[in-house]
């Protein structure tokens, strides 16, 4: 954890075979570790292409995700032409699930990512100041805390009505409170470290001696942390749209597919499942990235 | 140790009552008036006046909350909207049966993570290890709600062997224990199991793989101790982290509990909350998060009453 707090450059000295600075050497040794772990390597990769399906949806989609038809309503998989079969509405299913990530990727990183930046940050203010404001912030957290996550983003969610932005919020709130405490509590061992009490009695001012100081070893932790987080969130996210909470229809989100198809279990049950089984797959491999990443930076205890 | 009792409950208040704040306040957040679900939209002023009053909300919010607190801790959590019955009564009723749920499949779930966990650990490395591994990932990233409809589809539309919905025949909300009504809790109980069971199998197999390697085992091994003997030093070990973790987890389960029992129409506090949210009423609400957080903190408190029990180390700090 202590990678940044390399010797001096200034000392060492010349030599035929310059050194690379010990920042680099440790990503380096990171990327070594990961090339080195086949199962990482295939979840990045099964992870890359449904992130870039979702991304150009619209050049590789067979489909128009909207286009439904009465006539060919819930087409078992194999259809001609439908090769995942169709929709309750009798939409190309294949076309819905490569769109469907869009959103529901977004569902996944996009709280993780406001969470991460508030979270950080208090974090970091809570931890640095210390005292009875620290006490304050922690303590107040402590109540969000004792929400299950589960219930508190459905209670937020529900409470701020149906929708994408309000389910955003309401994951938003889940996984800020968390994110806080592990920011809080790696910037309060930082802080009692010497190089920091020294660099506050060399004239260091309080916001260079958090980003050049502080920063750098809260960061790790909390990203590792944050990383285990998409998963959990693309799950919720999901799980609001299921419940009606979350992506409104016509969208297409996975989520709201599996609601939507629901009632078709006894006509063509595999397609309804179908939703789920891209939820499955990149909840998996983001999990999995997650634990591959982190014992590369063998951050883990 | 009753010191550390004392600290723990008065620690435990606050808590409480940040969160009857936050359950009561959350339901405000929605944009719009609360009275436009009862009242209709061309109603005349002095009926929403009157409304107004009858409902108490015609006083500021603070006034409310007070009023509102008082009452639940009385047992009083108001009238629904939408059935003009007692939310308390109707809460308590769904509670009931959240409660059946989520003990079966906690209870379930827990066993099966702790025995699966310490094979996996006093086996380390060898394929049962790796099956534990890949059960308990698969176990965390699995969508629970689509674990259910997966079981539903293959258990009931495609093999007919067990219940799709409901918590009994004839869809009654009365629950009891005989075999007519367990057929229909196995399918949900089985689903919200997998919650804690991947958590807890990782854990009691990180925790067992490394004890057992650990010196003090090598000895009791050298002096001859049975396997039974060794394993409870092992598991005494293991005991204060396990229990810390289940409890969260439980926790988990109940919030998930939520999803499952939408799933399979299971007439718990999951299927109340989405009454209340759809129809927006507020006391519903308000009532339904506050008693299932209610159970949550009263969870923590017992998993720290119960801490120092299984590990001597915290009641004598």
């Amino acid at each position: 954890m202590s990678t940044t707090l390399g010797a001096p450059a200034a000392i060492s000295t010349p030599s035929v075979i310059a050194l690379p600075p010990r920042r680099r050497g440790y990503w380096a040794g990171v990327a070594r570790q990961l090339l080195r772990d086949p199962l990482t390597l295939i979840t990045a990769v099964v992870l890359l292409v449904v992130i870039v399906a979702a991304v150009f949806a619209p050049w590789i989609a067979p489909a128009d995700p909207y286009k439904a038809s009465m006539l060919r309503r819930l087409q078992p998989i194999g259809t001609p032409g439908f090769p995942l079969g169709t929709d309750e509405l009798g939409r190309d299913m294949l076309t819905r699930l490569i769109y469907g990530g869009r959103l529901s990727l977004l569902m996944g990183v996009l709280p993780v990512l406001f969470a991460f930046g508030i979270g950080t940050s208090v974090g970091l203010f809570a931890g640095y100041v210390g005292g009875r404001i620290n006490m304050l912030i922690m303590r107040t957290l402590d109540v969000f805390y004792a929400f299950p996550s589960v219930l508190l983003a459905v209670a937020v969610a529900g409470a701020l009505g149906p929708g994408m932005s309000n389910s955003l919020i309401a994951l938003t709130l889940v996984f800020v409170p968390q994110v806080v405490r592990v920011a809080e509590s790696v910037t309060t061992q930082v802080r009692k470290l010497d190089y920091v009490d020294a660099a506050r009695m060399s004239g260091a001012g309080v916001f260079s001696i958090i980003r050049t100081h502080v920063l750098g070893n809260v960061l790790g932790p909390v990203f590792v942390y944050a990383t285990g987080l998409i998963s959990v969130s693309m799950i919720l996210g999901s799980g609001l749209s299921f419940l009606g909470l979350g992506v409104k229809p016509p969208e297409p989100e996975w989520g709201l597919m599996l609601n939507t198809l629901r009632s078709a279990i006894y006509v063509n049950p595999w397609i309804a499942a179908l939703p789920g089984v891209m939820i499955f797959i990149t909840s998996m491999g983001f999990n999995l990235l997650a634990d591959g990443v982190r014992s590369a930076m063998d951050l883990r205890r | 140790m009753l010191g550390y009792l004392f600290k723990r409950l008065l620690y435990t208040l606050p808590i409480a009552l940040g969160v009857t704040l936050v359950s009561f306040t959350l339901v405000y957040l929605a944009p719009g008036d609360p009275l436009n679900a009862i009242a209709p939209a061309d109603a005349p002023a002095d009926v929403i006046e009157a409304l107004k009053v009858a409902y108490g909300l015609d006083r500021p919010m603070p006034v409310r909350y007070g009023l509102w607190l008082v009452r639940a801790v009385q047992g009083d959590l108001g009238a629904s909207i939408s059935t003009g019955r007692a939310v308390a009564s109707e809460v308590m009723a769904a509670v009931s049966n959240t409660l059946v749920l989520a003990s079966v499949a906690a209870a379930a779930g827990v066993l099966i993570g702790c025995v699966l966990g310490a094979l996996a650990g006093y086996n380390a490395g060898s394929w049962l290890d790796r099956l534990a591994s890949a059960l308990s990932v698969v176990g965390v990233s699995i969508p629970h709600y689509w674990l259910g409809l997966v079981l539903t589809i293959v258990f009931s539309v495609k093999l007919g062997w067990l219940p799709a919905m409901g918590a009994g025949p004839g869809g009654s909300g009365e629950w009891l224990w005989d075999g007519e009504h367990l057929r229909y809790l196995l399918l949900p109980a089985a689903t919200l199991s997998v919650i804690p069971m991947g958590i807890i199998t990782r854990t009691v197999r990180a925790l067992v793989a490394d004890t057992v390697n650990q010196e003090f085992v090598v000895a009791l091994r050298a002096r001859g101790l049975s396997r039974v003997a060794v394993f409870q030093h092992v598991a005494r070990n293991a005991a204060p982290t396990v229990l810390a973790v289940t409890g969260l987890q439980v926790g988990y389960l109940m919030g998930g509990s939520i999803l499952v029992e939408t799933v399979f129409a299971w007439p718990g506090t999951g299927f109340l909350l989405n009454t209340a949210i759809f129809q927006r009423d507020i006391p519903l609400l308000q009532g339904t998060i506050l008693v299932l957080c209610m159970f949550f903190v009263a969870l923590n408190l017992l998993v720290d009453i119960l801490q120092p029990l299984v590990d001597p180390r915290m009641g004598r700090a």
